[in-house]
């Protein structure tokens, strides 16, 4: 458990990418199998272990320590697994010698070969045995309740960098195999043969585009590629062989469950790649609901009959890349759609359609289609050269997309926080508002916060602005001068906006970002609210109809 | 004789009425006693001050010559007339010079501990027991959720993460008095012998540290002249944290930021913190010394000054000893 846990606490804090990386990859290593394979299940969130309910770790700490003590240490504390793996030993204790303490694969054969009555039991005495970061580990493992800010996609890309195998691979089988992986591994090592799956409706890598960038078209004869819409819902794969059909999300994770409406409608026999929206399909005749509606069906491990009435979902399917056993991913990309449109009008017309192509002669008409779009759930087009065969990974050339221009506000700076790594000593998270009616005259409410976007040299700008501005300090954070006739005023730009009650001023941005520091502006100048609410209504009056 | 004769709180710190004096004071006063060099323990400004040899130089390398009117070092065990009031310093492992000061009169004897901690430290003197009827125990740490791990594996983490990650300048943040001396010290102890960078602020504490036979090893200070960022790739720097979130931080190479404290045993105050690497190391002691502290000396009462006073009194209600709250003011919960 100690490599484990230990990977844990260095995950957990480490915000950058590449030292999370080289975290993982040196964990995959250093670390016997089967306990690294048991561990990458963790981290992918392929584990599967016994859970353990709150209640009863409340009951075995309160056997041993006064409730009074425990409270105090649990307001402190803020966290139960935590609480908990630190109090558990009230006395001083020899420290846990790290081969006697039970590795991570014991931990999990242990507990999953328990019967009901032996949990008790068993979970005390692992929490005896293992030293505060190990509980820890443990206690967030068998509650369910793991959050280490790594994807399943980030643990691959480990894989791939410590075996310096290709990730797609490394995708394209993950679905078929389980924990604890020991045949990936003996392969990533070159110490076995690549492994031969069981499973049929496997996930394949996805082909993926790359953004216009400028001058990239111009060179390039419209006439050699295709041009379709780019509808703003999440990228997925179905998979269907046999009985077997499963739904996966653009980087491998299994999302089946939560989506029955549409696995009960996959009557095909291939693998088919498209956008997972909701509403009706263009074969209902019936419009595509918004990105915000999408997500009211995203990230469940189930859903009900309620969602599944009130959020309909549907595939909007661009490509095959296996129809039955054959695989088509080497012919052109005309040849694939051609088929794509024969499989897809046998399926259900309710759950299925073809994404449609776009005619156009030259680029400065796609240009002119691209940027007024006749749908707002539309972000953009895509352009696929006719002659391409489907690739896995991002090739420059055959795929791009070419997306509308982000929203644009003027905004002002209400709050900096520090950020981390190599940022630790700059302001560089920065909170920023809009102007809108208070009870006594205009106030900033916070829209959103932002921390990319701009170059080194205004983060310097930036940073000086907040440390001579700073009006009040909440821990990393500061609030800086706001009035209307002195403050900073950014243009942030996002791709898109939507109604939140989550949030106080009721709007959410996606991906907003530093456009320009406009310190030809006074804050008095930047957008109000109303501007915003104008943007999400713009928005839902056409999907709504 | 009442307690409260003895030492009772007062606005300025804990007053002992029949000798005149108080034990650390957070403002000026005649007469002080001072327990050890921390700068909310050991103000300047004082009339006369008594206190160990080390804690008056330390005292003097902060505040200059003139911190106090008239000074009077003390011996550890020496007894100390003051005003007929016998007092006495006693080892208390917390920083170099730290000490319990012990004040008795009548047959009365109330040890204050002032910080301390029972954990293995080469740079200061360890802790002794000193019997008493009343000990007075901070309680910075006292909540069952600290238990301060061996330092010397915590500071592994530090060499690991260096070799995992030598291109980065491993920044350490450590407060200047104790912390940084320890934390250079335990590198050492750990076979790290390259040279230790260290924050204009520490140097003169170093020195006298150095100066007091504690080696440190190579210490060079973080400034660049000439050179680039890349002069402390892989290096270590140890300066006091509030340094990291300056300006000061920029001159390294993808700074990784590590923080030698006991508070680094809960998570989200790392988080907070921007701490990547949190070392517990900690000059206090965690609740199983305090408990165990409590129960070695068995004293007729214990009061409770800075911290989380609430947890340890209600632990000694539990033991079955009468404990208090003294509700001082002014010591700053967070230096560790």
């Amino acid at each position: 458990m100690k490599a484990f846990s230990t990977l844990l606490d260095r995950l957990v804090l480490t915000p950058s990418r590449n030292g999370k990386l080289k975290l993982l990859a040196d964990y995959f290593r250093d670390t016997p199998d089967p306990d690294r394979g048991y561990g990458l299940a963790a981290i992918a969130g392929t584990l599967d272990l016994k859970s353990v309910k709150p209640a009863l770790l409340r009951e075995l700490v309160l056997e041993r320590m006064d409730a009074v003590l425990f409270r105090y240490s649990y307001d402190y504390v803020g966290d139960l697994a935590e609480t908990i793996a630190l109090v558990w030993d009230q006395e001083r204790k020899e420290r846990v010698p790290d081969e006697v303490e039970p590795s991570l694969s014991a931990v999990v054969t242990r507990m999953n070969a328990l019967g009901r009555t032996e949990v008790r039991g068993a979970v005390r005495d692992l929490l005896d045995r293992l030293d505060p970061s190990g509980r820890f580990a443990f206690l967030k493992l068998a509650t369910g309740a793991l959050r280490i800010g790594v994807s399943a996609r980030l643990a691959k890309q480990a894989l791939a960098e410590f075996s310096g195998m290709d990730v797609t691979e490394i995708e394209t089988l993950w679905h078929g195999l389980e924990p604890p992986y020991e045949p990936l591994f003996a392969w990533l090592e070159g110490r076995a043969e690549r492994p031969v799956l069981a499973t049929p409706a496997i996930f394949h890598s996805v082909m993926l585009a790359n953004p216009v960038g400028d001058g990239d078209l111009v060179n390039l004869d419209p006439a050699d590629f295709a041009a379709e819409w780019k509808w703003d819902g999440i990228r997925v794969q179905m998979s269907s062989s046999g009985s077997t059909r499963r739904l996966y999300s653009r980087s491998g994770d299994d999302i089946s469950a939560a989506f029955p409406d549409v696995l009960d409608a996959m009557n095909f026999e291939g693998v088919v790649d498209g956008e997972l929206l909701v509403g009706g399909t263009a074969r209902m005749n019936s419009p595509t609901r918004t990105f915000s509606d999408l997500q009211q069906r995203l990230n469940r491990k189930t859903v009900n009959t309620k969602m599944l009435e009130d959020y309909p979902a549907f595939v909007r399917a661009y490509d095959v890349l296996f129809e039955g056993e054959v695989d088509v991913r080497p012919t052109a990309f005309t040849e694939r759609r051609k088929r794509l449109a024969g499989l897809i009008d046998k399926t259900p017309h309710d759950r299925f359609d073809l994404s449609p192509l776009v005619p156009f002669a030259t680029w400065e008409e796609l240009e002119a289609i691209r940027r007024d779009p006749p749908d707002p759930v539309i972000e953009g087009v895509m352009i696929k050269r006719l002659d391409s065969p489907y690739q896995a990974g991002r090739m420059k050339g055959p795929w791009f997309k070419w997306k509308r221009d982000p929203f644009n506000i003027d905004a002002v700076m209400m709050y900096a926080q520090r950020g981390h790594g190599k940022r630790s000593s700059y302001y560089s998270d920065f909170t920023f508002g809009v102007w809108t009616e208070g009870p006594d005259g205009d106030v900033l409410v916070p829209v959103g916060k932002a921390y990319f976007g701009f170059t080194d040299a205004e983060l310097e700008v930036l940073d000086r602005f907040v440390r001579n501005n700073t009006t009040e300090r909440f821990g990393p954070v500061r609030a800086v001068r706001a009035d209307p006739a002195h403050g900073f005023v950014l243009e942030v730009a996002f791709e898109g906006i939507n109604r939140s009650n989550r949030h106080k001023s009721g709007v959410a941005m996606r991906f907003p970002r530093i456009a320009r520091l406009r310190q030809d502006k006074l804050p008095a100048d930047a957008d109000r609210l109303e501007t915003l609410m104008a943007m999400i209504d713009a928005r839902e009056g056409v999907a709504d109809i | 004789m009442k307690p409260d004769q003895l030492l009772r709180p007062a606005p300025a710190g804990l007053y002992c009425p029949a000798g005149d004096f108080y034990i650390d004071p957070v403002r000026p006063v005649a007469r002080a006693l001072v327990t050890h060099g921390h700068s909310d323990h050991a103000r300047a400004g004082h009339g006369a001050v008594l206190a160990t040899q080390e804690t008056l130089d330390i005292m003097e390398i902060r505040y200059g010559a003139d911190f106090c009117g008239t000074r009077q070092s003390a011996a550890f065990g020496e007894r100390i007339e003051v005003n007929g009031v016998t007092v006495s310093f006693h080892p208390a492992g917390h920083v170099l010079g730290s000490a319990q000061i012990a004040v008795e009169k009548a047959g009365l004897r109330i040890v204050a501990s002032g910080d301390y901690k029972r954990g293995v430290d080469p740079t200061c003197a360890a802790y002794e027991p000193v019997p008493c009827n009343i000990f007075i125990t901070e309680a910075t740490f006292g909540l069952p959720v600290f238990h301060h791990p061996d330092p010397k594996a915590e500071m592994g983490k530090l060499i690991t993460s260096l070799r995992q990650f030598p291109e980065r300048s491993h920044l350490v943040g450590a407060y200047s008095l104790g912390k940084s001396q320890r934390v250079i010290r335990l590198l050492r102890d750990c076979g790290y012998d390259a040279p230790v960078y260290i924050h204009g602020s520490l140097a003169r504490l170093c020195d006298y540290y150095v100066s007091r036979g504690i080696d440190l090893g190579d210490l060079r200070p973080a400034t660049v002249e000439k050179g680039d960022k890349t002069d402390f790739r892989g290096a270590v720097i140890v300066g006091p944290p509030s340094a990291f979130a300056d300006r000061w931080a920029r001159r390294f190479n993808e700074p990784l930021i590590a923080f030698a404290s006991g508070w680094m045993m809960v998570r989200q105050r790392a988080k907070q913190g921007g701490v990547e690497l949190p070392l517990v190391i900690s000059d206090h002691c965690d609740w199983p010394e305090l408990t165990e502290t409590i129960r070695e000396l068995a004293p007729q009462e214990v009061w409770v000054t800075h911290g989380r006073e609430e947890a340890l009194v209600r632990w000694c209600e539990l033991a079955g000893l009468p404990a208090r709250p003294l509700h001082l003011v002014g010591y700053e919960d967070e230096g560790d």
